[in-house]
Order: structure tokens, then C-alpha cells, then sequence
């Protein structure tokens, strides 16, 4: 009864408590702490004038102030991507240039031995053109892309996007430090799954993991990348082609990160109801990385890993589109069949059955999703010789696409399920199939959600 | 084993060295564990000064003592219940600043206090400077700088640990002054805080806890057996924790 009696009157005391507590009282708690802190060591602490530390808290004082931080953040996003485009394009015309170039002699080849017509097309015009489109059309931009975010990252700018993020991961009901575990996502969603470990509570980890793959990975870089400078930029010419190209790009992320707060903040007021915890970011001094290391590494580990990844998978992914674009089933392929028993749904939603087919078949890596499409789309019939990268574009119009197409198949790529590591980490992370199911089910119905918006609204407006 | 007089606490954010400063006072004579029904890890010792026995609590390291996690918890939970003799509070010379959000902190829960300024050796390198009397005159408790790693400015420590077990030390701590709504709605809290709490416990902090929304806290306060007198020895679970 007396321990009755003090629960009781906790109970009163903390109602009294709420009751005269100002809105944001944390706020202001933490506010008078870090004041009095800063005043004890400004009079008590000399730094010596050219202390490095010095110098990061000043570039800190504007990279993570209210009014500059987000601006920074976008500039320097915009720049990236500005100059991965700009020297992608470049690049890739010279390699498709250079693989079209070999083709020929390999057709000389393959006549000169009086090689069957099948082992040509399966050799040359599966295994070749496809590895080919493949390797020209995805190791240009991430061998820009991918040493100059290293860059960025080994000077130590990360941790400041994360604390910029901060605020408006606590808005939403979420930990701040999901906005560490989201940039880890841009690298790789599976390991930023793992990384979520980092958030102690579980409900705010839950989020986290939920909401992680709505923002590109490697293996969806490149698709970005490659639709908005064909299709989004069609109308400018010149470097505003580039920048219009870079900005659909970041909009694109941006897109991304506004989905994963409102996940997040509607999953915090339902599911997982809760109030964000503190904690607190070290932001450590800025360091000039070497450079030489850092481009090297990020080249090595990156961009070879993932077009490694991509081509083992899509080079006998090109030989088995190839046979089932070849194998008759009554008047058409296996390969039609499929993707035109997808067609129905997937033109509803923008897309159509080869795009879907490929995000099907690319479910164990997002990099393989756009060499599948390629195969399947040369397989069928329109073969088109790699000299640039207009032709590329020809093989898309070829098959119906228009800049809305290209649009839906965007935010497909940026909003769809994990890719197959990134589901088994999540299953091993949160040991339940619910979550698991949830963190497939809730990105594909978004995703489906938003291209049928999309497609709709587009045709609804006469835009299309 | 000895049969300690004086119970240390020793506390600190993550890496300045407070586990370097256990092991110098201790040496091998330590007992790690976890704290009862957590998994935290904790470490205590012995060691002698002058002929006094003390037992010394290796907390866990901590940025805050907000209860955002069982770290905070159970560091707020040993000063609050177990009511330590001394705590000495170890700071990162070279990162003073986000230091002394925790002393602050600290500051508020007790008076009894001692900050010793860790790593000073790498400070001096980095060109830092401080100005440690008058860091302790502003803070109202004594400040010893040292490093640990060097076994440099133990011996200070020790004397000042010294002074304060036999009362020649009178701390004045600093109080933070927090913005006008908050002081009005700690002064309105504190009668009815002082009622139901009791005075066992810094009123003033906990009305801010409170203010706060620390629900924790509460819990935790329930939980514990209402004192019954103000002479109870503060280490009478010294024996149990231990054991453990």
C-alpha cells in the first residue's frame, strides 16, 4: 500500500512537472549547459593562434549553420554529380567507340572461321554487346563519382551532413544518427543495415532499417545518372544539358531523403510510436586526405567491385537473355512471353514488362538490373551496333520509352525492395520475418504508388 | 580485502582516459562484472593514500546524464543511490569545452567533486592553455591537471582527494543558469518535489529531470526503498555490488 501511495504521487508530481515545462525545455536545458560551458572556456582557455582546431570550427561554423548548411550540402551534391556527368559523357562515348570498333573485327572473326549463326549471336550479340553496353555505360560515372565522394568523405564532410540531417531526423520521430546510417545507404544499403547497430534503441534502429534503401546505392548510381542525362536533359545542349542532368540527379536524392522523414514520421506516429533520444555527434577535425590513396582505393574497392559485380552477373545474364529471346514459345519468345505477361501491370504503373522483368531479375544486386534490361531489350530484335551512346538512347525510343518512361523507371530504381543482401542482412539484424517482410513490402508499395501518381498525372495533364 | 572508509566514483566522457586513471590508482587490485541486471560493464578497485582505504568506481563513460541509454542510467543511478564520497570528474584537455557540458551536469547532482583535467600533455602540444585556478574558481570545485598516461599529476590528486575526506575542502559549486521560463517552473516545482522526493536528493535537479519529461528517473526513485534516515551510510551497498 505505501509503495501505492508513492507511485501515486510521482504520478502527480511528474503531471505537475509536464504541466509547467515549456514546449521545447530540452532545448533550452541543453542550450544554458553549452553556454555556460563555452563561457568557462573562454576565459579560462588560450589556444595557441595556428591550432588546427581552430580552423575546422570555423569551416564548421558555416558548413553546420542553419542558414548554409542545407545550401552546402546541395551545392556540393550538385557538384559531384555535375562533374561525374560531364566527364561520364566524355568517357563513355570513347569506350562505346572502342568496343564498337573491336566488334567489327570480332564479326570478321567469327565469318573468317565460318563460325555457325547461333554461336555468333550467342558469342558477339549476347555475351559481347551486352558485357559491352554494360561496361561502357556504367564504369564512367562511377569512376569519377566514386573517388570524388571518397575525397569527400576522408576529409571528414560526412559526419557534418549528418549533424545537418540531425534536426529534421528528430522532427520526424527518428534518431539522429539514422542520418548517419542514411549516408552509409549511399554507399551500400546492406552494410548500412548493419550499421544501424550504432542506435541503441530498438525501435528507432527499426526505422532506420526500414527506411535505409530509399536512398541510391552503388548499384543504383549509375542507372540515375545514365536515364537523367539521356532522357531528362533532352532539350539543352552543351554544359546546361550536364547541369539540368545534375539536377533531376539531386532532386532525385532529394526526393529520396523526403521519403525516408516521411517513413519515418509516419512510422513513429503509428508502428513504432515513440520520442527520439539524444546523443551526441563528434565531429571530428577535418583532414586533408591523400589524395593519390584515396582515388586509388575508392577505384580499386568501388568502382571495380561493383562492375565486377556487374558483369560476372550480367555477362551469363546477357547468354541467358540471348537463348530466351531465341527460344520459341508458339510465335513469340520466352523472353517476350515474360516480359509481356508483365506488360499489363507494368505500363500502369509507366514502366513496361522488360523494365519490370529486369528489377525482378535484379532483386539479388541493383547493379544488374540495367544490364538485364539491355539484354532483353537487344534480344529483342533490335539490335543496335555500340558506337555511342546515341544509339543507346535509340534502343530505349525503340522501345516506346519517352521521358516519362525514364522518369517512372528513376523512381522505381530509387524507391523499390532491397536488393537481396540488403533483405538477408535485415532478417539476421532484426531476427523476424515481419520486419523483414515489412522493410520488402512497404519500399514496393511506395514505389508503385508513386510511378502510378506519376504516370497517371502525366497523361492526365496531356504531358505525355 | 580492505574495508574501504570512502567510496570514489570516477566519471567522464568516452575516451579521456578514465579507465588509464583507474588503473594507476589501482593497480591489480580490481573486480570487473556487470551491473546488476544490465549489460554494463563494471569495474571497481581498492587502493590506500595515507592510510585511508578507498573504493574506487570506474563508471562508464558518458556524454551526458540525460538517461538516454543504460550507460547514462546507470551512472546517474550511482551518484543519485550510491552517494559517493568524491566524484572525480576526468576531462579531455583538448576538447574542454564539450567536456564540461558533463561536469555541469554533474555539478547539480553533487558538490563533491573533483575535476581532474586529463591529456594535458597532448593539449600543451596542440598549443591549448588552461588556466586551471581559475577554472576552479569559477566552478566552486578543485581541478587538478594531469595525464594519466604519465603518471603525471596523480600525486596532486591524491592530496586534494586527501583534503576532502578530512573536511578541508568547501565546495562552491556553479549553478547553471537556465532561461527565465525554466528557473520559474524549477522554483514552482521544488516545494512539491522536496514533499514527495524528499530532501535526500538534489531537489533542484530533479525538478529539471522533471521539467524534462525523464520518466526514468522516476522509475528509478520509486524503485528505491524511501531512506529512512539522513545517517544511513551512503556505500551500505558496497558489499552486494561486489558480489556480483
Amino acid at each position: 500500500m505505501h509503495v501505492a501511495d508513492r507511485s501515486n504521487l510521482f504520478d502527480r508530481l511528474m503531471e505537475e512537472a509536464q504541466s509547467l515545462a515549456p514546449a521545447d525545455t530540452r532545448e533550452q536545458i541543453v542550450t544554458a549547459i553549452f553556454q555556460t560551458s563555452a563561457a568557462l572556456c573562454r576565459e579560462t582557455v588560450t589556444n595557441a593562434p595556428k591550432a588546427a582546431k581552430d580552423h575546422t570550427l570555423q569551416i564548421d561554423r558555416i558548413v553546420t549553420s542553419r542558414r548554409w548548411g542545407f545550401v552546402i550540402m546541395l551545392a556540393m551534391l550538385a557538384a559531384v554529380l555535375y562533374m561525374t556527368i560531364a566527364g561520364a559523357n566524355v568517357l563513355s562515348e570513347s569506350l562505346a567507340h572502342l568496343f564498337g570498333w573491336v566488334e567489327q573485327y570480332l564479326t570478321l572473326l567469327f565469318q573468317a572461321v565460318h563460325a555457325p549463326h547461333w554461336l555468333y549471336g550467342l558469342l558477339v550479340l549476347g555475351l559481347y554487346r551486352g558485357t559491352a553496353w554494360v561496361v561502357s555505360v556504367m564504369l564512367p560515372p562511377m569512376a569519377i563519382f566514386f573517388p570524388v565522394f571518397a575525397l569527400l568523405e576522408n576529409y571528414g564532410y560526412l559526419p557534418r551532413v549528418a549533424f545537418n540531417l540531425d534536426r529534421l531526423f528528430k522532427k520526424a520521430g527518428a534518431h539522429g544518427k539514422q542520418a548517419l546510417t542514411m549516408a552509409m545507404g549511399f554507399g551500400c544499403n546492406a552494410a548500412a543495415v548493419i550499421s544501424t547497430r550504432i542506435i541503441e534503441s530498438p525501435r528507432e534502429r527499426t526505422l532506420a532499417i526500414l527506411t535505409n534503401s530509399f536512398v541510391p546505392c552503388n548499384g543504383r548510381w549509375p542507372t540515375l545518372i545514365l536515364l537523367s542525362s539521356l532522357f531528362m536533359a533532352a532539350g539543352y545542349t552543351g554544359s546546361w544539358n550536364t547541369l539540368v542532368t545534375a539536377a533531376v540527379v539531386v532532386a532525385m536524392v532529394l526526393f529520396g531523403i523526403i521519403v525516408t522523414l516521411t517513413v519515418s514520421w509516419v512510422l513513429s506516429k503509428t508502428a513504432l510510436r515513440g520520442i527520439p533520444t539524444h546523443y551526441t555527434l563528434e565531429l571530428p577535425p577535418y583532414r586533408r586526405p591523400k589524395i593519390a590513396e584515396t582515388v586509388i582505393r575508392a577505384t580499386l574497392d568501388k568502382t571495380w567491385y561493383v562492375l565486377k559485380r556487374a558483369v560476372t552477373v550480367a555477362a551469363p545474364a546477357g547468354v541467358i537473355t540471348w537463348v530466351l529471346g531465341n527460344v520459341p514459345i508458339g510465335d513469340t519468345t520466352a523472353l517476350s512471353a515474360f516480359a509481356g505477361w508483365l506488360d499489363p501491370f507494368a505500363k500502369t504503373i509507366g514502366l513496361d514488362g522488360y523494365i519490370l522483368m529486369a528489377f525482378l531479375l535484379g532483386l539479388p544486386a541493383n547493379e544488374i538490373v540495367l544490364p538485364v534490361l539491355l539484354m532483353g531489350y537487344l534480344s529483342a530484335g533490335a539490335l543496335t551496333e555500340i558506337d555511342s551512346l546515341h544509339s543507346l538512347k535509340h534502343i530505349f525510343l525503340a522501345h516506346g520509352w519517352t521521358w516519362l518512361t525514364a522518369l517512372n523507371m528513376m523512381l522505381f530504381s530509387l524507391l523499390h525492395y532491397p536488393c537481396g543482401t540488403t533483405l538477408v542482412n535485415i532478417y539476421k539484424e532484426t531476427k523476424s520475418t515481419k520486419w523483414t517482410f515489412v522493410a520488402f513490402a512497404l519500399p514496393t508499395a511506395i514505389a508503385v504508388a508513386v510511378t502510378f501518381t506519376t504516370a497517371r498525372l502525366a497523361r492526365w495533364l496531356g504531358l505525355v | 580485502m580492505i574495508n574501504a572508509t570512502y567510496t570514489i566514483a570516477l566519471m567522464g566522457n568516452p575516451n579521456t582516459g578514465k579507465s588509464t586513471l583507474f588503473n594507476v590508482l589501482t593497480g591489480l587490485r580490481q573486480h570487473t562484472g556487470n551491473w546488476p541486471g544490465k549489460t554494463v560493464t563494471h569495474a571497481e578497485g581498492e587502493f590506500v593514500y595515507r592510510g585511508i582505504a578507498y573504493r574506487i568506481v570506474d563508471l562508464p563513460g558518458t556524454y551526458s546524464l540525460y538517461s538516454n541509454s543504460a550507460d547514462e542510467e546507470v551512472a546517474r543511478d550511482f551518484l543519485l543511490f550510491e552517494r559517493p564520497n568524491i566524484t572525480i570528474v576526468v576531462v579531455d584537455a583538448t576538447a574542454l569545452e564539450r567536456n564540461l557540458n558533463l561536469v555541469l551536469q554533474v555539478l547539480e547532482m553533487t558538490d563533491r567533486v573533483i575535476v581532474a583535467i586529463n591529456l594535458i600533455d597532448e593539449a600543451k602540444k596542440k598549443g591549448i592553455r588552461i588556466n586551471t585556478k581559475k577554472l576552479a574558481t569559477k566552478l566552486g570545485v578543485p581541478v587538478v591537471p594531469m595525464s594519466a598516461r604519465n603518471k603525471e599529476g596523480i600525486d596532486e590528486l591524491l592530496k586534494t582527494v586527501d583534503a576532502f575526506v578530512h573536511g578541508q575542502l568547501h565546495p562552491t559549486p556553479i549553478a547553471v543558469p537556465y532561461s527565465v521560463e525554466i528557473e520559474q517552473s524549477i522554483a514552482k516545482l521544488l516545494p512539491l518535489v522536496k514533499e514527495i522526493v524528499g530532501d535526500d536528493y538534489p531537489a533542484r535537479w530533479v525538478a529539471l529531470r522533471l521539467l524534462d519529461g525523464d520518466t526514468s528517473l522516476l522509475s528509478a526513485l520509486n524503485q528505491q526503498p524511501p531512506r529512512l534516515t539522513k545517517e544511513e551510510a551512503p556505500y551500505a551497498c558496497c558489499g552486494s555490488v561486489k558480489s556480483v
